[in-house]
């Protein structure tokens, strides 16, 4: 089983070496950076949400916290490696307490969507509203409405004048997409991961099984918020600004709808999603004949009425129809893992 | 003394416009179990109706009381019958979808209005008490709030139409076997629930610029409003509209009117901690 595992895995690697090195041939990589950005934030509530059966609808909260604490700690540390570690930090513990919050209340779906979508328009409107000279963080301003720019962008750890930006920042950020990625899969695979998929299925059975479901749930959330604050903290670097934009309502609502288009409970489809959906965007952006956020709109309803599984599933599935006829033992088990595989994640 | 007749003003106007932002949504929420994120939409739909009517020569208490509830019951007509209607029973899903709608219509309306504020002079004018200025126009919120919110009352607990909607809600099996049809009951709703909010829409609109994406001012309050207010449909929204207008408006005067939404939202997801079932699935059970 083990085998079988490492060579998919090899595969993977190869093929996203592969891609990484030939992207850039296709799309500049200014552009290109922000899609694996946007990928990875997917991820993030592709991890919650898919195997945790966890709605956030403020995952766009943890983004623009990452962003933030990037941006405050870059101006008063004066170099990145510091904050980039904050900003994987804060987010997380932000949202243990907000989990902790929440699942040791026993908030189940709706109420869960709320609260979440409360605490980022709180943000939202915090920050929006910290224009003055007395929200002040260290030497960092808030700068409501403006946002903070002329913080201190990614540097190569230990020194502080070698920037990391342009083609760099974007091999950075895909290997990180991949790092994370792999981080994600070992979690899936683990015992925690594989609970964690137990409880999105039934929450009652696995906890009279005895597992303690308020603080698997509480871990997984703060798990998916690190990886959402990594993602902000990249894209700080990206943009060289930060805004209250990151927190808004429609920012979050992006998020739901690349997960969904993608395809959940699965890996690749939340990160497909995004790009494709930021690229589009990006293309629309291009002409003013159609307003963009309409056509957003007609996609989000088109998937959860005609595709509502999201376009990995279904390729997978017509994949499967098409070339998943082998004879032997072998392949029996395999397409039997692969069963295991695709019910799992 | 006049300072504290304005507070005592503003706190009714705030209860009174948080019960109208919610009762579309309390009847598409609360009574169909329809996860409506386009309420907000809906809402902005109402006041540019609003708008529109007044700006082509129609009286604007005639385009705000009968124009604009009429067009966004349509609209939500359309809606329900190609969309929602495939989705009843799917929390998650009509979520996602009316999130959908709620992107479109914002498109829709950048498109035909253009990404600039538009807005009408309030009708009523303001009155001096003492050396403050009050709002005239906020009498009239109020009054459109409590005639809907009685008349809301009225419609669902004594006439046979309510009887028949309430008892569809709970089991549409049921309601088919006796011979009334839930599709049609379901459309019926959510047109009622449509036009509450384009109602709602149009009344504040003199108050607010609008806006294409105004609806999102409105959505967080009118959902956790009607979370927080519980099963109980009437009696929840008042209960949860007064707590919440209340605090906000003490906030407001205390601190800022930030801090004032502020502080409504923490509010809110403090008491939704402590009562995740409402405030009427603790008190009042089994009222209306």
């Amino acid at each position: 089983m083990s085998r079988s595992w490492g060579r998919q895995d090899a595969a993977t690697i190869v093929a996203a070496i592969v891609l990484i090195w030939l992207m850039p041939l296709l799309i500049s990589t200014y552009t290109l950076t922000v899609l694996v950005i946007y990928g990875m934030l997917a991820l993030s509530l592709g991890l919650i949400w898919g195997f945790g059966g966890i709605l956030c609808f403020g995952q766009a909260a943890f983004f623009g916290l990452g962003a933030y604490t990037y941006a405050i700690a870059a101006i008063n540390v004066g170099e990145s490696t510091l904050p980039m570690i904050l900003a994987v930090f804060v987010p997380a513990l932000f949202a243990a307490l907000l989990g902790a919050m929440m699942f040791y209340g026993r908030l189940t779906d709706v109420y869960l969507g709320v609260i979440t979508l409360v605490v980022t328009l709180i943000l939202f409107k915090f920050v929006n509203s910290s224009a003055g000279p007395q929200y002040v963080i260290g030497e960092a301003r808030l700068g409501g409405f403006n946002g903070i720019p002329g913080f201190h962008t990614l540097n190569i750890p230990g020194q502080p004048d070698e920037y990391i930006w342009g083609d760099a920042l974007y091999y950075v950020c895909a290997v990180a997409l991949l790092a994370v990625y792999f981080l994600v899969t070992w979690l899936l695979r683990s015992s925690f991961g594989r609970i964690a998929i137990g409880i999105r299925e039934n929450e009652t059975r696995v906890s009279l099984m005895g597992y303690d479901v308020r603080a698997r749930k509480t871990i997984l959330f703060a798990i998916g918020a690190a990886i959402a604050g990594l993602a902000g903290a990249l894209f700080a670097n990206w943009g060289e600004i930060v805004t209250p934009g990151l927190f808004s309502l429609g920012q979050s609502a992006e998020i739901i709808i690349w997960c969904i288009v993608g395809g959940l409970g699965t890996r690749l489809g939340p990160i497909i999603g995004a790009a494709g959906l930021a690229y589009l965007k990006f293309l629309l952006g291009q002409q003013s004949l159609i307003d963009n956020t309409l056509i957003m709109g007609i996609i989000l309803v088109l998937f959860v009425l005609f595709l509502p599984k999201g376009i990995v599933p279904a390729v997978a599935s017509l994949w499967k129809a098409s070339f998943g006829r082998r004879s032997g033992r072998k392949s029996a088990r395999r397409r039997h893992m692969r069963r295991v595989d695709s019910a799992n994640g | 003394m006049d300072l504290s007749f304005v507070i005592l003003v503003e706190i009714f106007y705030a209860v009174a416009s948080l019960a109208l932002i919610s009762a579309g949504l309390a009847v598409v929420f609360g009574m169909m179990k329809v996860i409506n994120l386009a309420h907000g939409e809906f809402m902005m739909m109402g006041g540019y109706a609003t708008i529109t009517a007044v700006q082509l020569g129609v009286n604007v208490f005639v385009a705000m009381l009968i124009i604009a509830p009429l067009i966004v019951g349509l609209i939500g007509l359309v809606v329900e019958r190609l969309v929602i209607r495939h989705l009843y029973g799917r929390l998650v899903d009509t979520m996602l979808a009316t999130w959908g709608l709620s992107l479109f219509f914002i498109g829709m309306a950048t498109m035909i209005f253009g990404n600039t504020t538009t807005s009408i002079t309030t009708p009523i004018t303001g009155f001096a008490v003492g050396d403050y200025q009050i709002n005239g126009y906020n009498f009239f919120i109020f009054f459109v709030s409590a005639v809907l919110l009685i008349s809301m009352y009225v419609l669902l607990k004594t006439t046979r139409l309510g009887l028949i909607a309430r008892g569809t809600m709970q089991r549409s099996d049921i309601a088919a076997a006796l011979g009334y049809s839930p599709d049609r009951i379901y459309m019926a709703t959510f047109f009622c629930g449509s036009a509450l909010s384009g109602l709602a829409g149009a009344v504040l609109a003199p108050l607010v610029g609008l806006v294409p994406t105004s609806g999102g001012a409105y959505i967080a309050k009118a959902f956790i409003t009607v979370i927080a207010g519980g099963p109980s449909l009437i009696v929840g929204l008042i209960s949860s509209s007064s707590l919440f207008g209340v605090v906000n408006q003490i906030f407001t005067f205390g601190i800022s009117p930030v801090f004032g939404d502020v502080a409504l939202l923490i509010a809110a997801v403090i008491l939704l901690r402590l009562l995740p079932q409402g405030v009427t699935g603790k008190f009042f059970k089994g009222k209306m």
